[in-house]
């Protein structure tokens, strides 16, 4: 590449006359300002929290109710594909509304709404401009009390979820993480994210309505508004519109998941594959647990951000991936860790080695003071930009409602995290982060990687 | 909406800095955007401009190797970069107690990058990772950015894949990037965008204490990127071993977004009416009634609207089963695009796709990191931040002929059509992975 004119060196372009400047200290951080807020749990049985936040003249409405499969196992269960076909159809009728007239409606109030069921939850997300708050609620309680479920529009999106079935089964972090979900959990419902084809085509619209009648209840369920209003007001119209809302029970939770126990990692075959999934997993803490903000710190330095040891091994260093991270994820009950790297076949045994060498050194060199302190200081910051738009806020309330927590323990965990000791990183790193803790699976060409995987030990090959 | 408070001044070198202080919440956005994409980069030297936003990351005079990062994130803060057709941004959203840091970090490596050896070895083994990852051991990778651009136009700049490939990439050398940095990332070619928490008077001195230093060099004259318009139907055929389904993308011309905003418009509010929404043309037609596509899109520029200067690109893309032809999907499209032209859309139609433009605009503001970008890229490219946020006012200015016309330009003799195949459906016989018949005649 010749350049346009003559140009400085590299040397030349990376120094100057002055040399090197000291970096700026932080100056004063002024404080969020006090969310108004209501949490409240309705005569129904639906709890609502209503937040005010004033940025933009919008409101962002989240719905999650626990969908829980009842039975112990997946095994002979139809929910997973009912669950799936009642998410997609659940909008697209009422008694007084068509599909294109809740689209049309929502729409004319700059609204959204879709709904997503997982093996936990149905969850129904939406937004609108705030003189369109009523409309949003109104469609809600429309197809939350008299969804019809139109044949029609059962029999297309049936046959669209075979489709959409098989192009999510052709990605490969879905192959990778089914593989993982199937390893860690077996038969258990938690592990059956998407339902098999034939079990979806055999959904009838019998089996939707049945099951909206049996499990789309407000009990257990928790609603989250954030936007433009006061919160009382908030809470009064939510009861005015959903207040009639009702069913007998209470929505189901899952059963808890069994503890995540170390062993070999799986190797999966797919065949052509020119770069690897390295999913592994171990236990976690919950979110209650008075070791979790420590947990939180440890997870942060091993590869939970981009300043963590993995990354700055095997990608800046060693340049073995392009993405590589560790996070946290809450289950029934409890929590796992997860490790993912995403790495060429031919650096693939490498990765996985250097990554068993980094957790087996959070707990032999433990993370230093400095390391400590970034982490936390990013955890803390990281809080405050992630809830600072609307649909933030909302969303990040909803998970933690969903864990049964609620905004006292999102503003009280800034000076949790400020409280823990370097002591208390080191202890929870011995304990959490040993490599013998992980299992996991690797998926990727096996014809590639068995001769060096044979040789790292430790894995199952196919 | 309401036009929010926006300041914008000139350094004696050419830095152009808009100020958009707005304190609902204590966080701040600083981006930097420098008037170069991969439409710049030369021949052979494909995926440069994208490593060359990786090698800004590797450290400057001040800076080690990894000391932004650990700079950003122990100030509590998120960062990151990206390379678009015609600019390449990069920034930092933090607690607002961080601006002065993300200000010096940003200044630093304006002035003065550590552009090495090893670090450059290093990133190019990084980017090829993320290309496997995005593209190569995905389905539909890089569809349509990558495969549309060489159906639709004829020349390197807007035809070739921004990512660059392997031989390419790893054909880049220090002096390649010591060339490039001195050409195009000169502080009068960028803009500095500084959005939140802050107090303008304050944030100007800080601006001026840590860019007024970095020396003015020449701008580079910006080239044209224009060509003709496709004269005729230009097909392409893309074989792709991942896919379980064939997928299809329609790419059209579209007028300049700069030279004929409002022009450029009508073709956004198309694309709203097209596929925005259950209720939209081609999800009505397509996905509900013939139920010949898995699901459909479409949109102005490959990266989205407003992010690219002349010539840009209107697409329409579909996934469908492999019972169903292309030609299937392709007349389907045809007969609504007809009918939009001959009847145009309704009055509820164009009401529809503007009020959701006033929220989406609305959230995108909301959103920092969006709002920072965003202002920023308005900025460069068309010299008018303002514009996101009069966007939803010249939306609601759209006619129902204006969009009728539109829908008549995206005419199936003045386009690109490429048609994505599994690898099991492939002809045997065909061994380029692309191959493209038809010309500009």
């Amino acid at each position: 590449m010749s350049a346009p004119t003559k140009h400085r060196s590299a040397e030349e372009i990376g120094r100057t006359a002055l040399g090197p400047r000291p970096f700026p200290e932080l100056g004063e951080q002024r404080a969020a300002a006090d969310m108004e807020t209501v949490d409240t749990t309705l005569a129904n049985g639906l709890r609502v929290i209503a937040v005010r936040r004033s940025s933009v003249p919008m409101v962002e409405v989240r719905l999650r109710i626990p969908f829980g499969d009842p039975a112990a196992s997946s095994v002979g269960s139809t929910h997973s594909a009912r669950a799936e076909v009642l998410a997609n159809t659940v909008l697209t009728g009422t008694a007084t509304r068509s599909r294109v007239d809740v689209d049309t409606e929502l729409a004319l109030v700059g609204g959204e709404l879709d709904a997503v069921v997982d093996p936990e939850r149905l969850a129904f997300s939406g937004n609108a401009l705030m003189s369109g708050f009523d409309t949003v609620l109104d469609v809600l309680r429309d197809v939350l009390t008299g969804a019809t479920y139109p044949v029609g529009e059962v029999e297309r999106e049936r046959a669209r979820l075979v489709e959409r079935i098989r192009l999510a089964r052709s990605q490969p972090n879905v192959i990778a993480r089914e593989a993982l979900q199937r390893h860690l959990y077996g038969d258990h419902p938690f592990a059956k994210e998407i339902p098999e084809a034939d079990e979806v085509a055999a959904v009838s619209q019998e089996d939707v309505r049945a099951l909206h009648s049996s499990a789309v209840l407000p009990r257990g369920a928790v609603m989250v508004v954030v936007g433009d209003m006061e919160p009382d007001a908030a809470v009064r119209a939510v009861e005015g519109a959903l207040g009639g809302w009702t069913g007998e029970g209470t929505a189901v939770t899952l059963s808890p998941l069994p503890v995540v126990q170390g062993g070999d990692v799986l190797l999966v075959h797919r065949p052509g594959a020119v770069q690897s999934q390295i999913r592994l997993a171990g236990r976690g803490m919950v979110r209650t647990d008075e070791r979790y903000p420590a947990f939180q710190l440890a997870n942060l330095v091993f590869g939970g951000f981009f300043s963590s040891r993995l990354v700055e091994n095997i990608r800046e260093d060693k340049g073995y991936t392009y993405s590589a991270r560790s996070h946290s994820e809450f289950t029934p009950g409890g929590a796992t860790l997860l490790v993912d790297a995403d790495t060429a076949s031919e650096v693939t045994a490498a990765a996985l080695l250097e990554t068993r060498y980094e957790l087996g050194r959070l707990g032999l060199a433990p993370p230093s003071e400095s390391e400590v302190d970034t982490a936390r200081r990013y955890a803390i910051g990281s809080l405050l930009t992630a809830t600072s738009s609307q649909g933030g806020l909302a969303s990040f309330l909803m998970n933690l409602a969903g864990l049964g927590l609620d905004v006292e323990w999102f503003t009280g965990h800034p000076a949790r995290l400020a409280a823990v000791t370097v002591e208390q990183v080191t202890e929870v790193a011995l304990e959490f982060f040993a490599p013998t803790a992980f299992t996991g699976v690797l998926v990727g060409d096996a014809d590639l990687l068995a001769p060096q995987l044979r040789a790292l030990g430790g894995v199952t090959l196919p | 909406m309401a036009l929010p408070e926006l300041h914008r001044f000139t350094l004696p070198n050419g830095l152009r800095v808009v100020l958009a202080p707005d304190r609902s919440a204590p966080v701040v956005g600083v981006s930097v955007h420098y008037d170069v994409g991969f439409r710049s980069e030369p021949e052979g030297r494909t995926g440069f401009a994208h490593l060359f936003e990786h090698l800004m990351f590797q450290g400057s005079e001040s800076l080690e190797k990894l000391a932004h990062f650990r700079h950003v994130q122990s100030s509590g803060g998120t960062f990151n970069g990206s390379t678009h057709p015609d600019y390449t941004d990069y920034y930092q959203v933090l607690p607002s107690a961080a601006l002065e840091r993300a200000l010096f970090l940003e200044a630093d490596r304006m002035r003065a990058p550590k552009l090495t050896e090893e670090n450059l070895r290093n990133q190019i083994d990084v980017v090829k990772e993320e290309i496997r990852l995005n593209v190569l051991n995905r389905p539909y990778g890089g569809f349509p950015w990558i495969l549309l651009p060489p159906v639709l136009f004829q020349t390197f700049p807007n035809a070739h894949n921004g990512y660059g490939d392997f031989t390419d990439l790893e054909n880049a050398t220090v002096d390649d990037c010591a060339a490039f940095f001195d050409t195009y990332y000169a502080p009068g070619n960028a803009v500095l965008t500084v959005a939140g928490d802050f107090d303008t008077e304050g944030a100007k001195a800080l601006v001026e204490k840590h860019f007024g230093d970095v020396p003015a060099r020449p701008v580079p004259p910006r080239p044209s990127f224009a060509e003709a318009a496709p004269k005729g139907e230009l097909r392409a055929e893309h074989t792709d071993k991942h896919a379980p389904m064939p997928a299809i993308a329609l790419g059209y011309r579209i007028p300049d977004p700069v030279t004929e905003v409002d022009a450029y418009l009508s073709y956004l509010v198309l694309a709203g009416v097209l596929t925005d929404g259950d209720g939209s043309r081609l999800q009505q037609r397509l996905v509900h009634r013939d139920a010949i596509v898995v699901d459909v899109g479409a949109g102005c520029g490959l990266f989205g609207p407003l992010e690219a200067r002349d010539p840009d690109t209107f697409s329409i893309t579909a996934i469908h089963p492999p019972e169903i032809t292309s030609e299937q999907v392709v007349a389907a499209v045809d007969e609504e695009l007809l009918r939009l032209a001959e009847e145009g859309p309704t009055e509820q139609e164009l009401a529809k796709v503007t009020a959701r433009w006033v929220s989406t605009m609305h959230r995108e503001h909301d959103r920092l990191t969006s709002r920072t970008l965003g202002l920023g890229s308005a900025e460069l490219l068309f010299g008018q931040a303002e514009l996101l946020y009069e966007l939803p006012a010249k939306l609601a200015g759209i006619t129902t002929d204006e969009v009728a016309a539109a829908a008549k330009a995206l005419r199936p003799d003045a386009r690109a059509v490429l048609l994505l195949k599994p690898a099991q459906d492939a002809d045997p016989n065909e061994t380029a992975q692309t191959t493209a018949d038809g010309g500009t005649e």
